[in-house]
This record gives C-alpha cells, structure tokens and sequence, in this order.
C-alpha cells in the first residue's frame, strides 16, 4: 500500500513532478504557504511573485496567477501589483540572495513604507541555483564557491540579520518572523499571520524560513539536517519578532 | 571511425553524463586530437535531461554544437526523445536496453540502432556506480576515437585520488572500460 | 607569493571562464569585482582559489552594479581591476559602464553572453552585442573585443587590460556562454616571454603629495552645467577615440580575395563560418569570410572594401539583428545586396551555413 500524502487544494498537479531537487526546502516551505492560502480561502485573490534563483521553480506549482521577475526585483514587482489593485493578496517568494543582495534596497524601502506585502524569504546560506556562491547570509567559516577557504568575517561581515533589520524599521502593523522547515507547523502558523496581517491591511508581513540545500551544502540526510536544527539556529534566531499589538510566539 | 567523431551523450542528471564526456575529451586531448566538450544545461541544478556533445577531430573545430552526430548514446526514456534530431543516415544510436516504452521514439533514419546492456551488466557484473564507464567503454569501442590506454590514464587523472584509498576501484572501473567495449563489439 | 602564475608557455585543456581567470592574473589585475550571474560565475570561483596565492582580491557584491562601480573604484584607486557578468547583469553595469565612458576609465570587463531579452536562458547567445557596445546613457565609446575561443578569451583579456590603460576607455571581453562552459585545448603564456608590453596601472586619485599644496588636487566630474560645456567635453571624448580607432581596431580574413559570398560573422560563429568556408572550398564554391575582431570601434572600413567585392553578403549572427546593426552601420554606401540568417539565442553550425551560402549560388 503506498501513502498519498496530502497536498493543498491550491496545488497544481498537471506541474509535477517539481523541479525542486531531492532534499530541498523550498517544497516544505510552499506546502506550508500553500496550505495557508487553502485555509485562509485566498485563492481567487492571492498572487504569487518569484525571484531568480531556485525561487523561481515555484512559478508554475500552484494554482495561482504567478509571475517570474528579475532578481531581486520581485518585492518591487508585487508593490507594483498591490498599489494599483489593494485588494489582491501580493506574496513576494525569495531567496537570501534575492532578498538581502540585489533585492536589499526594495526590502528596505517596501519595510519603511509599510507596504501591504507579504514576503516570503527562504534562507539557504548561500545562492543555490547558480551553483552555491556566498551569500549575505552564509555562516561564518562557511565554504562556498566564492569563499573556497571559508567565510572570513573580518573581510565579509557577519550572516546578515534579515527580519531583525525589517522590524526595526517598520512601523506599527507590519508582522515579522523567522521559522524553519524544522518545524513546519510552526512555519505555516508565521505564514498564516502573515497572510492575514495582509488581509487586515495592518502593514507589511515578512517571513524568513530557515531552509536547507543539500545538493550545494554537499552533505548527506544526517548532516544536511544537523545544519538546519542546529548550527543556523546559532545564529538566526527563530520566534516572531514582530506582531501588531499582540504577544510574539518564540 | 576513426581519426574523428561527433558525439552526443544524453541521460538523466546523475548518470554520469557529463563524468564520461569530461574524461573522453580529455584522453581525445591527451593524444592530441582537437577536442571539444560542450554540456547542455538549463538553470536548474538538478534534474533534467544532461547532455554533452563531444567532438574530436585532427582539423580545428568549427562549432561547439553540431547538426547530425556520428554517435548518440541515450541511457533514458527522455534522453532518446531529447537526442533523435542529432541522428542522420550515418548516426550510430546506441541506447541503454533497459529503457522500457521507447520502441515507437527509436529513430527510422538512423544509420544503425544498438540496444546495449550497460545498466545490466553495471549492476551483475561491476557495480551500478560504474555504469557510465561502461558506456564510456561503449563509446570508445564504438569510435576508436581514444586508445582503451588513454582512456585508462584520464580516469587516472580524474580518479586516481579514489583509487589510492581503495585500488580495488581501479580494477573496477578498467574492467567496465572493457566490457564497454565489448558489449559493442561485432555490432557496428 | 608574488611569483608569476604562468611561467613560460603551457598547452592546457580548459573552459573559457577558467582561460578567463588565468589571464586576468597574467595581467596583473590586482582584484576582481563580482556577482553571481549564470554563466560567468566560474571566473569567480576559479579567481577566488586562485588569487591568494598570488596576492590578488575579490569582493563579491551586493548586486552588479555595486561590481561596476566598485571596478571603477579600484581603477580610480589605481589598480587593475576587473569585472565579469551577462544578461540581466550585463543589464545592470550600463549604469556603471556609463561613467566610465564619460570619465574615460579603464575598467575590464568580461561578458558571458547568454540568451535574452530578459532573463531568458542562461546558456548562449549573441544578443548583448548592442548592450555591450552602445549601452547605457552612452556614445560607445568603449573597445569591445568579441572572441571565438579559448585562445581568443586567453589571449584577449590580457589585451583588454593593455589597451584599457594605454588608451583609457572602458574595454569588454565579449564572450558567450558556449566559450564559457566548453573545454577545449589552448595555451597559456606568460606575457612578457612573448614581448607583449604591460601596461602598468596609475591611479586618478590618492596619488603622493597633500593635494592643494604638493599637487594639484583630483577633481574628477561626471556632470556639466551647460550644453555647451556638454558639447565640448564629449566631442573632446569622440575626437580621442576616432584617432586611436585605427591602432586598435582588428578583423580578419578568410579567402575573401576571389569570394562571390562573403559570410560576414563574429565571436564564436566565426568559427562556423571558417569551418563552412574550409568546406565549400573543397566543393568549388567561391565564398570567403570577414570576421570583425573589434566590434567597437568597428573595421567599416575593411568590410564594405571585402563586400564591395562580392556579389552577396551572408550575415550570420545568433540574435535578431544586433550585429547586422554595426554591419550596415560600418559599410553603408554598400550596394551588395545583404542576407541574414538570425537565430537568436540559439547556436550555429557549419553544416548549417554551408546550407545557407549554398542556396546563393
């Protein structure tokens, strides 16, 4: 007897199987934001922006209108959207790449606006689909193709610290967590208040999901594992760090 | 066929596609042929069709792809898909006879068409991992474009670090070098 | 630690990126400035293994526009410094591009092109040669070099930091993806051991002595106030480049002398169109090929002398037309009727121009 497992409604069969290395985070991550737009009933409504990078090989995974963009261009593209028609649901799905390099002024910006977008960033530690360069939040010590002898702090700078920069900057009303896909219940709890912090219209809502990268981390199931529940951990905190008005969960 | 030939290799990523062009061209080169190794890729890191067109030629080489290749070697259902408009009335096409449902995609207009155990024998009589020299060897033996010799050195070059830790994977890998080439032996 | 890299002559079995980054260290250049872009990214990686061992450096930036302008600031700082990128990131150095053209720097860059518009595909094209050449807020004023190879892209990347310091205009390596990725054997040198005069480096600002009072300061400017003074400083730039125009431009000819067709082709399809000339040769056609080396500034003059011979020109390029731009741009008054054979984004055989060039006859 084989198991079905349980995909959400808003999940596009006729585009399976993904593209999505074995081992990748990326289908945690969008099962978790798929079944937050099912619950929360956002399908008519929810449009879905993806940036270069693996992001990018969600743009035909759900039953969503979805639209490639250019790297780091992908918040910018989604503001676009949401100023012209607010009532659509706008998620910007990105990379720690796309996110905190290229794309750092628009998150920058978009975060002091306290625009009504919802960002999803997935954190790998390093730029994945062009074969696993440094990124801003590569660890220290971290061997990557651009820093073969590992990431020198002192040259480099520390991991970059995303969603503690965003909620520093927002204002009032904007949500802003970081989860793992070592925990995707939690994960698809951050995405849900995300969503619907939206919905409410309160600010901007940013999510960084802890993820992992097997094929450029070159680790084996154990290890790939160890990296995301416990060295990451060292140094991106997980827990919400913003919520308007209400207690934060971690 | 020798002093020469185009060549596509096609498969799934992770078959070892690439390995065996890489370390073809290589031993081409070693006997100073002009050689030229091209791998096709898409953005993704994994998954998908690979394919590697290798040329090997005693004059310079004009372009890096090339209409109608002197050989094609699928090792998948999608690689015979992917590779059947490289095939001419010369086209050697050689693919894995483990690839199940493909008997209505085999090219009509190839020169010949080859059905060769390579997964098989990887499997019964070396080890799956060495199945793309198997293929490496079919190759060889099917063009004469290397010397079985020089095609022994490049792995060297490539493996040699492996082979000192266990020297029992030289063995292995010699040996799927020539069973390569005999699986093609009398065929072409 | 400071040892020559490459000493004597070696013959090699490389990727293009790989080629790219040995001569960048023959060159001398100092650091490299980049951001990961498919696919060029191999320059970066080799660079980074390669560069403390010979005292060289790197940044990977934010973005690629930080990696033009950064490249600016070492060349500024007086130190050879280069770049590399394509596509979308090709895209985005026009806006650091652009100053250097105006403010004459010598900045290296090497371009991987790859297909577009847009982000397109990451594997091969002709399509940034308008980019390359002509982009940005710009005149062109920049040396483009298009290569056909591994030797070319060794051979060129060294040229490209001598002429950009001898000359001291923006200068691009324009390779394409198919150079970047394939291997095929080449031989790398040490400059010097084959005469080759290295350009050294000097730098705009920072030089010795408290600016005001041993030296006059560095006051270095981008922008005028009237249209005049606009008029002036970028006729200024256009006279100084036409006059070294003619030490700087390259081309070369394949049995044009006698050629009834002429295929007229650049960077990597020049070599198709070689091979196709080899071969319909042999078969008694009469056709010769003119393979432009510069595309900026671009052998005109040479090319309509090698059409005005010929009965058809057949112009083959992977892009909608970009090369044919600079053709009829650099031959007009030409009256021998041109055909294009356009494939953007996609490769060229030889086989398939020797079909072409056969249909002419």
């Amino acid at each position: 007897m084989s198991v079905q497992p349980q995909m959400p409604a808003v999940w596009r069969t006729e585009t399976k199987p993904h593209k999505f290395c074995p081992g990748c985070g990326h289908p945690l991550v969008l099962k978790a934001l798929g079944e937050a737009i099912t619950e929360l009933g956002i399908q008519e409504k929810a449009m879905l922006g993806c940036d270069i990078g693996c992001s990018l090989l969600a743009w035909d995974l759900f039953n969503l209108d979805s639209v490639q963009t250019h790297h780091g261009r992908t918040v910018p593209i989604m503001v676009g959207i949401k100023r012209a028609k607010p009532e659509v649901i706008t998620i910007a799905y990105m990379g720690d790449g796309g996110g905190y390099a290229i794309g750092s002024q628009h998150l920058v910006n978009t975060a002091m606006r306290n625009d009504r977008v919802t960002v999803i960033l997935v954190n790998n530690i390093q730029y994945a689909m062009t074969g696993g360069q440094m990124a801003p939040t590569t660890l220290p010590g971290q061997k990557t193709e651009t820093s073969p002898y590992g990431r020198d702090v002192e040259a480099t700078g520390n991991p970059a610290q995303g969603p503690e920069m965003v909620a520093a900057i927002t204002s009032e009303g904007a949500y802003v967590a970081r989860g793992t896909v070592a925990d995707v219940r939690q994960l698809k709890r951050f995405i849900k208040k995300a969503l619907e912090n939206q919905i409410a219209g309160r600010g901007f809502s940013f999510v960084e999901a802890l993820s992992l990268c097997p094929t450029n981390w070159a680790t084996n199931a154990k290890e790939t594992w160890r990296m995301v529940e416990e060295e990451m951990p060292r140094f991106f905190k997980v827990g919400e760090l913003k919520v308007p008005g209400e207690k934060k969960e971690g | 066929m020798a002093k020469g030939a185009k060549i596509t290799i096609a498969g799934e990523g992770g078959q070892g596609v690439q390995s065996v062009a890489n370390i073809l061209s290589e031993a081409a080169y070693e006997e100073g042929f002009e050689s030229l190794y091209i791998p096709n890729f898409g953005p993704e890191q994994r998954g998908g069709v690979s394919v590697a067109y290798v040329q090997i030629a005693e004059d310079s080489i004009g372009s890096p792809k090339f209409k109608t290749a002197d050989i094609v070697i699928a090792l998948s259902d999608r690689a015979v898909y992917r590779t059947r408009k490289y095939v001419g009335p010369q086209t050697v096409f050689v693919y894995d006879a483990n690839i199940k449902g493909v008997e209505d995609a085999l090219p009509r207009n190839a020169g010949k068409v080859l059905a060769i155990p390579a997964i098989k024998v990887a499997k019964e009589e070396l080890h799956p991992r060495v199945f793309n020299v198997v293929i490496m060897g079919a190759v060889i033996g099917a063009t004469q474009v290397v010397s079985l010799e020089k095609a022994k050195a490049a792995l060297e070059a490539k493996l040699g670090y492996k082979f000192e830790q266990d020297p029992s994977l030289r063995e292995l890998n010699y040996k799927a070098l020539e069973r390569g080439a005999e699986l093609v032996q009398g065929l072409i | 630690m400071t040892d020559k890299p490459i000493q004597g002559e070696q013959r090699v079995f490389m990727t293009g990126n790989e080629a790219v980054a040995w001569a960048a260290l023959a060159a001398g250049a100092q650091i490299m400035y980049g951001y990961p872009i498919t696919p060029q990214n191999e320059i970066m990686h080799y660079w980074t293994r390669l560069a403390p061992m010979y005292g060289r450096k790197f940044l990977q930036t934010e973005d690629e526009i930080s990696a033009g302008f950064t490249t600016i600031g070492g060349v500024l700082a007086g130190v050879k410094a280069f770049t590399g990128s394509a596509g979308p990131g090709n895209t985005l150095m026009q806006e650091p591009m652009s100053m250097a053209e105006m403010m004459r720097l010598p900045t290296v860059m090497v371009v991987t092109q790859r297909g577009g518009p847009s982000t397109a595909t990451v594997i091969y094209s002709q399509q940034e040669v308008t980019m390359t050449c002509y982009g940005g807020n710009g005149e062109g004023f920049r040396i483009v070099y298009s290569t056909s190879g591994q030797q070319d892209l060794f051979d060129y990347t060294i040229k490209a930091f001598n002429t950009a310091w001898k000359y001291r205009f923006p200068t691009f390596v324009l390779g394409d993806g198919y150079q970047a990725k394939m291997r095929e054997p080449f031989v790398i040198y040490d400059p010097e051991l084959r005469g080759i005069e290295m350009v050294k480096a000097e730098p705009y600002m920072g030089n010795p002595g408290t600016p005001g009072i041993d030296r006059d300061p560095a006051h270095l400017r981008n922008t005028y106030n009237m249209e005049d003074e606009l008029l002036e400083a970028v006729r200024q730039i256009g006279a100084a480049y036409e006059k070294i125009s003619p030490e700087v431009v390259e081309y070369e000819q394949f049995e044009t002398g006698d050629a009834k067709v002429l295929l007229v082709a650049h960077g990597i399809v020049s070599r198709a169109a070689q091979g196709a000339v080899k071969v319909l040769r042999q078969q008694g056609y009469q056709v010769g090929h003119f393979r432009p080396i510069t595309l900026r500034p671009f052998p005109g003059v040479e090319l309509k002398a090698a059409a005005d011979k010929a009965r058809h020109v057949l112009l083959i390029e992977s892009s909608y037309g970009q090369f044919k731009k600079l053709v009829t741009d650099g031959i007009y008054g030409c009256t021998t009727p041109i055909l294009s054979y356009l494939k953007p984004g996609e490769g060229i055989t030889v086989e398939e121009i020797v079909a072409e060039a056969k249909k002419l006859f």
